[in-house]
């Protein structure tokens, strides 16, 4: 039997969680191996766009962490893990600086310091940033970082299944997408990283990355998901021309000023203002413009109120029949000319990829004219299930961090909480890894487990060309999710969906395609699919019994939040063949936390 | 526009080398040359190799040579090519093929690896860290505004037509050492290993990667000329020689 690659540290994922588990762990002294499906530096991660949350309060000094941990806890709606927010909340201010001394180049204050912008739902300017490429930058900057620690990078693998060695997590058969040869990695500790579930949806922010791979394989080896009903639906995706349908427009563009206007030219946001964010809310168009120009005695404009809120303004607008032209709303950044010389060239150097995505994808020029703009499938709040502290999932030595874990955000996560809770969890996954892997010895492999692996992987080819099209099973599947488990759910559909997911499970257990295996796109879309069917099947089902409204998940039949619900958090788990649905109590909040809650609610 | 239009795509054989292919497929408005490739492989070839990630411009991946220009696939609209003709899609020729359009660029992780890595100076500012002021940062910035898609390598001829993978490091290299080179916080001393080790004198300012680069970095202008001429004053002003041969 060929010896495999064995590490003390397996990461699977190499966006920003991924890489700062890789260096803190490197930096403990295991030797770490990092796959990522992509090339080095390409992962989800580089499109974020607004920034990373962290209260260092360099624009504005009222600001510190009880004021973060408040408005993320208020944002997720109070299901949060408490513990996870309180923890990102503290860490960030120090992950964001010592991204620094590794040699990011931050937007500056005027006096020289790391520059901070509003964003929805957080009080205070707070997102460190770099234009609106800040995911790029935090991706650069750990890669560039991350090269020089000896940490083993295998690029353009993907993972097929986690090997257990009774109940304890101890390797993982790969595939190397080049030749589509398999590949049996050994480690005394794994830690998952690999992101989220866009790609079950059919208009999604995510790239080909997202099909819930690191939800997929912790499920599969018996480990706890949570809080799966929780999908945000970023309010802005581009909506024309279709081949762009999804595609970010960031949040910054509202920071910076931009407007959501109805077919009517109306501000449709003033109308609807929730009770829990009225006294933070701006009373006028004046108001909200100061607050965007950093004038701190004014309060935000509505269109930074939460993203669950603001998307489902968007669609009640266009269901009412006041969408714009191709079924959305409009965002304008053009108006602020009105209000300051140069906006062009302000828009252009605040703005820049947006202004150039519109320019070259929709011939569009957004210093001139309104954007359309629409929903997008952006993120799944929910995950593995895991321990705050450590990111230890119910699986011994198996970790997770980043969107693939589940906690930190609640019902519904700030936007720029993203870029940071990598960070400041990847690095604790990175550390207690280390820690699990010097206290326990090396795993042994279940090589029986690993030719089931194989052999199950290798079935699309058996049918050959002969088999249903993979492509077209997942066409299928993103169509039903969109349509009946999207931003506004109703019992009906969502059990009309688990019928339709039943029958694509023989479908996709009916799959074929032809030739070799190297690079063969077609057999990672196979492979991919028994992924995106069981976190689909996750989202439906934990949606279905969380029968209230709250945060990203809003139910037609039940549009209230609910008492019964406040207190829980809807748990998945295989059992058997089945999906076990249960609830579980969230993680009760102490006093002390509970008193800055309170004190930041004024 | 919602036509038929011809490609020809870059197929390579398993027993190596590899012909055009020739695939009519159904085009609408705002389509990109990505998308033309994803409904290839979903309607008529599975197998079909492509790279790609993001298909916002933002990660790098798609790059191609499109109608014989480096392009990433992602963003370049159809409506911007003569659909009349048949478009030609084909990978980066610059490096090795895996399969079909997509080609191994593990060299240029290999070179950036080789390269001095960030050293901050001590930090000064009171609370541990640094002030920079933005006029001070803004050219770092062009230069991070790099996705690493390597068509700035892809259209290099020193590496292209000459090969010079050993010697020569290549526009984005180049831009990687500006980047660090001009860092307000940055200590290293990277100007000797330019000269002798990545081979800064083999560019001569044909300027073909900035016209390339999907960033619009001025890549020869702002990154290559400055480290030439600090490169220059360094090794070959009669000056700076004289005071180090005293020194």
């Amino acid at each position: 039997m060929a010896t495999h690659p064995s590490y003390d540290v397996l990461i699977i994922g190499a966006g920003g969680a991924g890489m700062r588990a890789a260096i803190e762990a490197a930096n403990s002294g295991a030797s770490v191996g990092l796959i990522c499906k992509s090339l080095l530096g390409k992962a989800h991660t580089v499109m974020a766009e607004g920034g990373m949350a962290a209260a260092i309060g360099n624009n504005d000094d009222r600001d510190d962490w009880r004021v973060h941990f408040a408005d993320t806890m208020r944002g997720g709606q109070y299901v949060n893990n408490y513990r996870m927010a309180e923890l990102h909340a503290k860490e960030a201010p120090d992950r964001v600086r010592e991204l620094e001394a590794w040699g990011a180049v931050f937007d500056r204050t005027p006096t020289g310091g790391i520059n901070q912008r509003n964003f929805g739902g957080h009080r205070y300017p707070r997102l460190a940033h770099v234009g609106d490429r800040t995911g790029l930058e935090l991706i650069r900057t750990l890669q560039d970082h991350t090269v020089h620690l000896g940490v083993t990078v295998h690029m353009e693998y993907t993972v097929i299944d986690l090997v257990l060695d009774e109940g304890r997590a101890a390797g993982v058969l790969a595939y190397d997408r080049h030749r589509g040869a398999f590949q049996v990695f050994e480690a005394k500790a794994i830690i998952l990283a690999t992101g989220g579930l866009g790609r079950a949806y059919k208009v999604t922010s995510n790239s080909w990355e997202g099909t819930g791979d690191g939800h997929a394989l912790a499920y599969r080896a018996g480990a706890e998901l949570i809080d799966m009903e929780f999908i945000q639906f970023h309010p802005t995706g581009m909506i024309w021309p279709p081949s762009v349908k999804g595609l970010l427009v960031t949040e910054g563009v509202r920071g910076e000023g931009g407007v959501l206007k109805n077919s009517e030219g109306r501000r449709f946001m003033f109308d609807d203002i929730p009770d829990n964010y009225k006294s933070q809310t701006a009373s006028d168009p004046d108001e909200g413009w100061l607050y965007t120009q950093g004038d701190k005695a004014a309060r935000r404009p509505p269109e930074l109120l939460t993203r669950d809120h603001v998307a489902r303004c968007i669609v009640g607008q266009v269901k009412a029949g006041r969408g714009s032209p191709h079924g959305g709303v409009f965002l304008d950044i053009a108006w602020i000319k009105e209000r300051m010389p140069n906006a062009a060239d302000h828009i252009k150097r605040k703005l820049p990829s947006m202004y150039h995505q519109f320019m070259q994808l929709a011939n569009l020029d957004i210093t001139k004219v309104p954007m359309e703009v629409g929903p997008t499938t952006h993120y799944v709040m929910g995950g593995i299930r895991v321990d705050a502290d450590s990111q230890m999932s119910s699986i011994p030595g198996l970790f997770a961090a980043g969107e693939c874990a589940s906690g930190i955000n609640g019902a519904n996560r700030l936007g720029g909480n993203s870029l940071s809770d990598l960070v400041v969890f990847g690095k604790r996954a990175g550390e207690h890894a280390a820690e699990w892997a010097r206290a326990y010895g090396q795993p042994h492999l279940d090589e029986a487990a690993v030719a089931r692996f194989e052999q199950a992987a290798l079935e699309p080819f058996s049918r050959g060309a002969d088999g249903e099209n993979p492509y077209k099973v997942q066409e299928d599947l993103q169509e039903t999710m969109q349509s009946r488990v999207g931003i506004v759910r109703i019992e009906s559909e969502m059990h009309e969906a688990l019928e339709a997911l039943d029958e694509y499970k023989l479908r996709a257990g009916r799959v074929g395609v032809a030739g070799q295996r190297d690079y063969h796109a077609g057999w990672h879309t196979a492979l991919d699919l028994r992924n995106l069917l069981t976190v689909s099947e996750a989202i439906a089902r934990s949606a279905l019994e969380r029968r209230e409204s709250r945060g990203g998940h809003f139910r037609d039949d039940y549009p209230d939040k609910h008492e019964e619900f406040a207190t829980v958090n809807v748990m998945v788990k295989q059992v058997g063949d089945s999906m076990q649905v249960s609830r579980v109590p969230v993680i009760a909040i102490p006093e002390e936390l509970m008193q800055v809650i309170e004190e930041q609610k004024s | 526009m919602n036509s038929d239009a011809t490609f020809k795509v870059w197929r390579t054989h398993p027993e190596g080398g590899g012909t055009f292919q020739t695939f009519d497929a159904k085009v609408s408005e705002g389509m990109v040359v990505l998308d033309v490739v994803h409904r290839i492989q979903a309607e008529q070839a599975p197998d079909l190799a492509v790279r790609w990630n993001c298909k916002a411009g933002k990660c790098g991946s798609c790059s191609a040579e499109i109608n014989g220009h480096p392009r990433l696939m992602c963003m370049t609209r159809l409506d911007e090519l003569n659909l009349r003709e048949p478009v030609t899609v084909e990978p980066m020729r610059t490096f090795p093929s895996i399969k079909d359009l997509v080609t191994d660029v593990s060299w240029n992780y290999r070179v950036k690896t080789k390269i001095q890595k960030f050293q901050p100076r001590h930090a000064d500012a009171p609370d541990g860290t640094w002030r920079m002021a933005q006029r001070d940062v803004d050219r770092v910035q062009e230069f991070r505004k790099c996705i690493e898609c390597f068509l700035c390598q892809d259209v290099c001829h020193v590496l292209r037509e000459h090969n010079k993978h050993e010697e020569f490091i290549g526009p984005r290299f180049f831009v990687y050492n500006a980047a660090l080179e001009m860092h307000p916080l940055d200590t290293a001393d990277r100007i000797p290993a330019l000269k002798e080790d990545n081979g800064i004198g083999y560019c001569n300012i044909t300027k073909c990667c900035t016209k390339v680069c999907p960033e619009h970095i001025q890549i020869t202008d702002n990154a290559i000329i400055p480290l030439k001429e600090r490169v220059v004053s360094r090794y070959y002003d009669p000056v700076t020689r004289l005071l180090r041969m005293f020194g």
